[in-house]
């Protein structure tokens, strides 16, 4: 794939990896990564701020399975249980799902993958960062008051006028942090346009950076639709404007139409990357390119495309026309197509593969299974008549988590897994990181394949309490979640201790193909040490000396 | 095989412009990438106003008599005024741009200061205007009590109309703080300006900040019939 | 390098510029005009199509569209392409949910 020798930068014998300068060692001190314009210093920037939201939001996830262990609501008060499941929601859904693969992963990979020295616009990269931290701040402090009891959907004009919580802090909280996305998103578009190597035609990207660019249209056209509603539900509660309050004359369902148009689309940013990710992983532990290469590539654009088409059918119980809810309930079941058609791709490319179970792949594999369940059950749901019946109920509930832990979380730690060793230049225990990743699949399932039957059988969702006979099935769901905490948890141990004890990784210690491998682990700040010149196709793994490549430190994991 | 990363040069020695930065290889790189990433903010700003405006389309096809009557209140000349200053500061912020392609450092000056003023004119005049709603109590909700000026409206619909002030207020204020947003960007390009930053070669900034204004502008072309020409027929 | 497309050093004359800016001047009069005659809906088409064009004068000239390359042009109509998407195809709803929600229709 690159004209540049197979492994340009190999150690000589006099030096090691760790000496050479690279991005970690090439400036010290606190302020060295708090100035920076290195964008993967600004993706470990990120990481942590990911990963401490995560937790956070991983605790109020906790105490809402504790409370639903029994019938009766005994953990904690009924106004208290409104606020936990709502703050759970807020930080998951803008503090960890829309921004960690992009941040994270994005950002240390997107120029390097391309065979840029940065990112287009490095100073506006490392603003995102500081804006991400700044609503977080708004939000954090909305929550040491007491949160919010709204439901992440803030729906009115129960959020404007009558709640008494602080919905203001929180919807401008979540109102910077959109800026944070919308940055990014400008950020890796004009990288892919203006910055691509010489030869790496749009073509012979990976598809991570193709899920890249096409969540980053989504980020740049639906976020600003996010942050003019959030700031009008504000205006509303701090000005007692009639907006969305029928009281005042104003339209409830029009701040739907407004929050869904963006919120909906975000499940896509939230899914696109994550199967760009699926991309990367399938071809590299199955060794072989990814069938059907520009389809999966149109479908990702298409993904983007239709993923603004279906909003309403957030919608169908609220008081919509009959007629707009089928149009919307169509067009969903459309917007469903090209996600198949990437799960057919995959598995085609699975199909006569030379298969290897390291720890990416077991996540990757894991994302194709409970992803087209999600998919699956989304499909249902898509269903007007359907959802009449479990909209608001735990089907809606284990449809989401699905797709968005089954889907996105499986995605996002198949690839910390995967290019861990080439962020860090270290590798983790093959046994621990097998074992979280079994106890991930074994406890998210257990935790939410329940929940679709109970909400078939009717329990709704946001409640504190629920009839005795929903018990066992409950019961089943928090002690799923209990191994799913612990194979979250697992990680931070093992990753923690790999970056001072794991065993060093050389430039590709998985055998793959991408511009990434063919620089050291970790990369110099500029990314190379001669600029890259594409000429071939990515996921080149068919060709002789490619396939024949073993990996060059067998990895445990 | 190359035993050193690579570094900032860009490679054969070749003279490099102060203003380009290390990511890049050209400067025409660096415009193009600056132009599309500008675009693509301003994209963003499309979809920020049209939510105003998805809002207004809605309520004025709902409440037509409130929003006419609502309309009727406000300064026609004022409002006819303030689009001719934007139109104006649009035509020196382009001018100022010539300036830079003709290297005329002076001129650059000169057509952002008037930019800059015209700007600033607009936003009197929309002080004065407010001023005047608060006078006739036509500030909504809360805010209008805040200001001691709760809001009164004789006609079968006042609530109605409350709803086109409330729209009023968010789509011109929030168009104001635009504006002021504009001219602090311009007040920095002023100064480095006269400094000697801008030229043939290089005038991106002034460009993309260009941009902006012009759009700032267009929103207000639109704002401009659809708050104050509603009810201009009604005599 | 990548997608290089020569930009265009275009220099407008300031000739053209101020045709422009007076035809904007111009087209405010106008809109101004035609708003003192009862048209019926007429008014809001006349009003819409005179700040339409309003807009390309300053997208066209002004913002240097009319030079600018195929990406700008296409990045500029996507984002006014998706706001006729979300005004449009949300008014699909009230729309189709009869004159009581929106009287204007009655009309």
């Amino acid at each position: 794939m690159n004209t540049s020798a197979a492994h340009p930068s190999a150690p000589t014998t006099a030096e090691t990896v760790s000496e050479r300068k690279n991005y970690l060692n090439a400036d010290y001190g606190i302020l060295s990564w708090l100035l920076t314009r290195d964008h993967k210093r600004i993706a470990i920037l990120y990481l942590i701020s990911v990963s401490a939201f995560f937790a956070l939001g991983s605790i109020f996830a906790a105490l809402i399975r504790f409370e639903l262990l029994t019938p009766e609501g005994d953990l904690m008060q009924a106004d208290t249980y409104n606020r936990v499941f709502t703050m759970h929601g807020v930080i998951m859904v803008f503090f960890f799902l829309i921004p960690a693969i992009p941040a994270v992963l994005g950002n240390f990979l997107l120029p390097i993958m391309i065979g840029a020295k940065d990112l287009a616009m490095p100073k506006l990269n490392l603003a995102s960062w500081y804006v991400y931290n700044l609503g977080g701040i708004f939000t954090l402090w909305a929550l040491v008051h007491g949160g919010v009891d709204t439901g992440w959907t803030f729906y009115t004009p129960f959020s404007t006028t009558y709640s008494n919580t602080y919905v203001i802090s929180t919807a401008l909280g979540v109102f910077i942090n959109g800026f944070s996305t919308i940055f990014t998103g400008l950020n890796f578009i004009v990288t892919v346009h203006r910055m691509r190597a010489p030869g790496l035609s749009w073509f012979r990207l990976p598809l991570f950076i193709w899920s890249m660019y096409a969540t980053s249209l989504v980020i740049v056209l639906g976020t600003p639709v996010i942050a003019i509603t959030l700031l009008l539900v504000a205006a509303e509660r701090a000005f007692g404007l009639g907006i969305f309050d029928p009281r005042l004359g104003g339209d409830p369902i029009l701040f739907q139409h407004m929050f869904w148009f963006y919120s909906h689309p975000a499940v896509y940013i939230m899914i696109l990357p994550s199967m760009g990710v699926i991309s990367e992983l399938v071809a590299a532990f199955a060794r072989k390119r990814i069938f059907g290469y520009r389809i999966v590539a149109f479908a990702s654009v298409g993904i983007a495309v239709l993923g603004f088409l279906v909003w309403g059918h957030h919608m169908f119980v609220t008081g919509q026309s009959m007629y707009a809810a089928t149009v919307f309930s169509v067009l969903s079941m459309l917007v469903a197509v090209p996600s198949a058609v990437k799960v057919f791709n995959w598995t085609a490319t699975l199909y006569e593969g030379s298969i290897s179970y390291q720890t990416p792949m077991l996540y990757a594999l894991g994302f194709i299974g409970l992803f087209t369940i999600g998919g699956l059950t989304g499909v249902m749901v898509a269903t007007l008549g359907f959802d009449i019946h479990v909209h608001d109920t735990y089907f809606i509930v284990a449809h989401f988590h699905y797709v968005m832990v089954g889907g996105t979380i499986m995605g996002y730690l198949g690839g910390l897994h995967y290019w861990w060793p080439k962020m860090f230049g270290r590798m983790y225990p093959g046994f621990l990181s097998r074992l979280s990743a079994l106890l991930v699949f074994v406890g998210f399932n257990l935790t939410f394949f329940p929940q679709f039957l109970l909400g078939y059988m009717g329990m709704p969702r946001r409640y504190w309490s629920y009839p005795p006979e929903f018990q066992v099935l409950n019961v089943l769901s928090t002690a799923g979640a209990t191994v799913l905490g612990v194979g979250f948890i697992l990680p931070i141990f093992y990753f923690a201790w790999s970056l001072k004890f794991g065993k060093k990784a050389g430039d590709n210690p998985w055998g793959a193909v991408g511009l990434e491998w063919d620089t050291t682990s970790p990369p110099p700040t500029l990314n190379f040490y001669t600029q890259p010149v594409v000429t071939a196709p990515p996921y080149e793994y068919n060709r002789e000396d490619v396939h024949n490549r073993t990996t060059q430190e067998a990895p445990v994991g | 095989m190359a035993s050193s990363p690579l570094t900032d040069t860009h490679g054969h020695g070749a003279h490099h412009h102060p203003a380009l930065a290390h990511q890049f290889d050209s400067l025409d790189q660096q415009k193009e990438s600056s132009t599309l990433g500008m675009w693509l903010f301003l994209v963003t700003e499309i979809m920020f106003f049209g939510g105003l405006f998805l809002a207004y389309v809605l309520y004025r096809g709902r409440y037509p008599e409130a929003f006419l009557q609502g309309s009727n209140t406000l300064n026609v000349w004022l409002g006819g005024l303030n689009t001719a200053v934007l139109i104006g500061s649009s035509w020196t912020m382009v001018l100022a741009i010539w300036a830079a392609q003709v290297n005329w450092r002076k001129g650059i000056v000169i057509f952002l200061i008037l930019t800059m003023a015209l700007g600033s004119t607009f936003l009197v005049v929309k002080a004065f205007e407010y001023h005047h709603k608060w006078e006739e109590h036509h500030i909504p909700g809360k805010l209008g009590m805040f200001f001691n000026s709760p809001f009164q409206f004789a006609g079968d619909e006042p609530q109605h109309v409350e709803i086109f002030f409330s729209l009023y207020f968010i789509m011109t204020g929030l168009h104001a703080t635009h504006m002021v947003i504009g001219i602090g960007v311009l007040l920095v390009l002023t100064i480095l300006a006269w400094k000697g930053h801008y030229g043939p070669e290089y005038y991106n900034p002034l460009e993309m900040a260009g941009l902006y204004w012009h759009f700032v502008d267009i929103v207000w072309i639109f704002l401009f019939p659809l708050l104050y020409l509603l009810g201009a027929h009604v005599h | 390098m990548a997608d290089h497309t020569h930009s265009s050093h275009h220099i407008t004359s300031r000739k053209t510029y101020f045709f422009v800016f007076a035809a904007l001047m111009v087209l405010t009069v106008l809109t101004w005009l035609v708003a003192q005659v009862d048209l019926g809906w007429a008014n809001d088409l006349v009003a819409l199509t005179i700040a339409f064009t309003k807009m390309m004068l300053v997208l066209l000239f002004f913002m240097h569209v009319r030079h600018s390359t195929r990406m700008t042009i296409l990045t500029a109509a996507a984002g006014f392409f998706w706001l006729a998407i979300m005004l449009f195809y949300t008014l699909t709803d009230y729309f189709t949910r009869g004159a009581s929600v929106l009287p204007v229709l009655g009309k």
